[in-house]
């Protein structure tokens, strides 16, 4: 495994693009093809079956470092990972294994329905043979989850740069469900045609923020404006008598959404739409954490269905009668997307996305501001002639939000980071008033500056109330202004609310306690725009 | 044994009534024992300072004209009626632990301190006492250091392989000693090397009062500054982001720090490399020097503080936080001075 670890020590001691594009192009030329998909498959997130839990990683490893387990829990709290924290408390190797990434895998999972005193066994052996980035890597297999800082961007360049192949080839044979126990690096990236996955998604389009004035995009006529909803992106695929349903993330998410099974027979074989998965009724979306009860379950009961059904909202046409048409231009696969929709059932999981008519810029500003009371949270601005590109790309596809939503809040509690945040304290609970009382309803930890987490942390050390576990309660003093994308109704909060990305936009330092908002404020912006 | 509070823990800093002193004290006090001269040690405003004799032209580099008294290393010196004594720290050149002797009672402030040998700093001393107060900036398992020429070779490879691709290596180092520590460790052969004057400043003190540093070449506001690929330069750690290290051009550059010993600091901080290399005791540092003392009272200061208490407790010390004046004793990450 040293040529992989090598290669995440390179990719950790780069912070230049071009640098970690070389060491990737390096290993996919040396590595041997078994370790390369290997490779494609961790770092996109596909991690080997869990074999041990952590809760056995960590008794295992306190036993062999003679460390009480409350203190391997301590040290991960300041390390921030079990992988290396387990790898650094170890003692050093006696012994030397050298295994490839591909045999280690095999050798993991050899293990699997071993019972658990001969799986300590092998833990033990290999942790003691095995020293500094060898054994956090090998922990990394288990533990699951590479972070490297190799978007999908640069290892699809990496790739185009090692195969001769297009960029966008190498981003969409990347998509989909391939398993890198099922499938190898020949089929996957050298193989003339990209094979019969049925499933194998479209590289997802995604659109830039508008940055500076809304003109500057030129003639309003070559643009098209669309509502901006805050769902689940989503890809449906239509294709040889069954459907697949794709989210941004690249998750398979169809069996979440049993509903669109009914687009199989109603839309033509070769079919794949992009759009918006919303939570819709009465023609109209419902709020975003109803879809939410939908997300986290693999099996939906009958009682959520009906509470929360669910539409693509489609605003794109992807593949038609089986051929891809995302070179044709955005009017072009529109005006077909149009057609698909025409005269379709009302009973059909599928909505085509509204476009707005406007001749001026003013005028789809004056949109803009009322998107909040369409239930949604600004516009897409697309343009006419673009084809559908592939991944972040700056020019064709813009979003163009709405200024967040603000309320001034009494911080209450404080809790500290993790990893290099771990003696800071960065984790916040913020409450209003109802009279006399503060009542919590945000937590935040984004938006502060490195200078402004230590100003706050020295704060909370010196007037911390009282301690639950890891949680201060800190002195009623400091107000911030939390920003919010959205708010709802909710009964598991005390507060009645629930908000959508809560985060400081600024610590009033201007502002006393007194000053801020109340519940009642709170509910009034409920009430407007809940 | 239940002790005397020869040293007590007040508001201004530990504090010594028999003879009426502080040590390392954070807030203006008429008398100051400073265990070494970095600046979370040695403060400004005290109306007297006693400091090594080594330690003392840093201190009044940093800290100007101050009315300071030295001692060398062993002496012992009467203060009311409090013996004291400075010893090797094995810190930084001249960073003493502090013995106070009250009635037969041996109290020892470590101060910053290192057990391994660095060949620069006097090698830290193994001390006797009743009570220990000592820093754990590192008092983690997962801090555990390689040796040093383990580490010098890491950063000369890395240097080397700059000078191959022709660029400019730039290392962040505290200016008062890593950076001297590290400039014994560079290997001549490879190239030139230069340091900010921040570097300079300290290099050329401690020069002056006999402390022998390989040569070096300030960069001056004149210097070519595109001129020096292959050529090795010590600076503080935040002149690494600023426009004067990207004058350098093609750089490559590095910090040098016990943080950089994890992972998550190493890739957050954007320097292309992190070198695990410190002036603070590592995890077996700290309970090696702990058990020598032979003390049944151990204090612990600057640090994971909580942690290394209860540890120490579960080994069967008396063990207790030191109240420091940020209302408890955690520290925030990176400091590692
Ligand atoms: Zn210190
Ligand atoms: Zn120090």
């Amino acid at each position: 495994m040293k040529r992989f670890a090598a290669l995440i020590s390179d990719l950790d001691q780069t912070t230049k693009t071009l640098r970690k594009i070389a060491a990737l192009e390096r290993y996919f030329r040396e590595a041997p093809p078994e370790d390369r998909i290997w490779c494609l498959a961790l770092f996109s997130g596909r991690r080997p079956k869990r074999i041990l839990s952590t809760t056995q990683l960590r008794e295992w490893a306190a036993e062999l470092s003679g460390l009480p387990l409350w203190l391997l829990e301590d040290s991960y709290a300041v390390v921030g990972d079990l992988a290396e924290t387990i790898a650094l408390v170890l003692p050093p190797a006696k012994g030397n294994i050298d295994k490839s990434l591909s045999e280690w895998i095999s050798a993991l999972r050899a293990i699997a329905g071993a019972d658990a005193e001969e799986k300590r066994k092998f833990i033990l052996e290999v942790w003691d043979a095995l020293s500094g980035q060898d054994r956090f890597v090998l922990n990394k297999l288990i533990t699951g989850g590479f972070r490297v800082g190799v978007s999908q961007k640069l290892m699809v360049r990496a790739l185009a740069g090692v195969t001769h192949k297009p960029e966008a080839e190498i981003a969409h044979r990347l998509m989909g469900a391939w398993n890198p126990e099922e499938t190898s690096w020949e089929k996957l990236i050298e193989a003339e045609d990209l094979g019969t996955d049925l499933s194998r998604p479209f590289p997802f389009f995604l659109a830039h923020g508008v940055e500076g004035e809304i003109a500057e995009l030129g003639l309003p006529e070559n643009w098209c404006a669309e509502w901006k909803w805050d769902g689940i992106r989503g890809q449906v695929i239509i294709r040889g008598g069954t459907h697949y349903v794709w989210s941004r993330g690249e998750e398979l998410i169809t069996d979440r959404f049993p509903e669109f099974a009914s687009l199989c027979e109603a839309l033509p074989k070769g079919t794949v739409l992009d759009g918006e998965i919303l939570a819709w009724q009465d023609e109209a979306p419902l709020p975003f954490n109803l879809l939410q009860t939908r997300i986290g379950r693999k099996t939906v009961p009958k009682a959520i269905l009906s509470k929360a059904p669910v539409i693509l909202y489609a605003y794109d046409l992807l593949e038609w009668q089986g051929k891809d048409i995302r070179d044709r231009s955005f009017n072009e696969r529109r005006r077909m997307l149009e057609s698909l929709c025409a005269n379709q059932s009302k009973a059909l999981p599928l909505r085509l996305s509204e476009r707005l008519s406007f001749d001026t810029w003013a005028v789809l500003g004056d949109l803009r501001d009322v998107a909040r009371s369409h239930h949604a949270e600004g516009l897409m601005i697309k343009n006419k002639q673009s084809p559908y590109g592939v991944g972040r790309k700056k020019g064709s596809w813009w979003k163009w939000k709405l200024d967040p939503l603000t309320i001034d809040a009494v911080m209450i509690y404080a809790q500290a980071g993790h990893g290099r945040r771990a003696n800071l304290y960065t984790d916040f609970t913020f409450a209003v008033w109802q009279g006399n009382d503060l009542v919590p309803f945000a937590k935040a930890y984004s938006g502060l500056s490195d200078a402004e987490f230590k100003d706050i942390t020295a704060w909370v050390r010196k007037n911390t109330l009282q301690r639950f576990g890891p949680v201060r309660q800190v002195t009623p003093e400091h107000v911030f202004e939390i920003a919010f994308e959205g708010i709802h109704k909710s009964t598991r909060h005390k507060s009645g609310v629930a908000l959508r990305f809560p985060r400081m936009a600024r610590w009033r330092r201007d502002k006393s306690p007194q000053d801020a908002n109340s519940l009642e404020d709170l509910k009034d912006l409920l009430n407007t725009y809940g | 044994m239940e002790t005397q509070d020869t040293l007590t823990f007040t508001s201004n800093g530990i504090y010594c009534s028999a003879g009426d002193f502080y040590i390392d004290p954070w807030r203006p006090v008429p008398r100051a024992l400073i265990t070494h001269g970095h600046a979370d040690h040695a403060r400004f405003g005290h109306r007297s300072y006693l400091s090594t004799d080594i330690a003392a032209p840093v201190i009044k580099h940093r800290l100007g004209d101050i009315n300071i008294e030295t001692i060398s290393y062993g002496a012992t010196v009467q203060v009311g009626s409090a013996k004291v004594s400075f010893h090797p720290a094995g810190h930084v050149p001249g960073s003493a632990q502090i013995r106070v002797e009250v009635g037969g009672e041996v109290w020892v402030v470590s101060g910053d301190y290192k057990t391994v040998y660095d060949g620069l700093s006097d090698a830290f001393e193994p001390l006797k006492c009743h009570s220990f107060i000592s820093e754990c900036t590192f008092g983690l398992p997962a801090f555990q250091w390689k040796e040093q020429s383990v580490v010098f070779e890491a950063i000369n490879a890395w240097w080397q392989q700059n000078a191959n691709d022709r660029r400019v290596s730039i290392l962040g180092a505290y200016g008062l000693g890593k950076a001297q520590r590290l400039l014994c460790g560079l290997d001549r052969s490879i190239g030139p090397v230069l340091t900010h004057s921040t570097v300079e400043g300290t290099n050329r003190v401690m020069r002056a009062q006999g402390i022998a540093l390989p040569p070096t070449q300030q960069v001056m506001h004149d210097t070519d500054r595109k001129a020096q690929s292959g050529a090795m330069i010590i600076a503080p750690p935040s002149a690494l982001e600023s426009s004067w290290a990207r004058g350098f051009g093609d750089i490559s550059t590095a910090f040098s720090s016990g943080w950089m010993g994890l992972r998550g600091v190493r890739r957050r901080r954007a320097a292309d490399r992190g070198f695990v290399i410190s002036d603070h005791a590592d995890w077996e540092g700290l309970n090696a020097a702990i058990l020598e003392t032979g003390a049944e009272n151990i204090y612990v200061t600057h640090g994971y503080t909580d942690t290394f208490s209860r540890w120490l407790i579960e080994k069967g010390y008396n063990a207790k936080v030191v109240p420091t004046q940020f209302g408890d004793a955690e520290e925030e990450q990176g400091n590692d001075v």
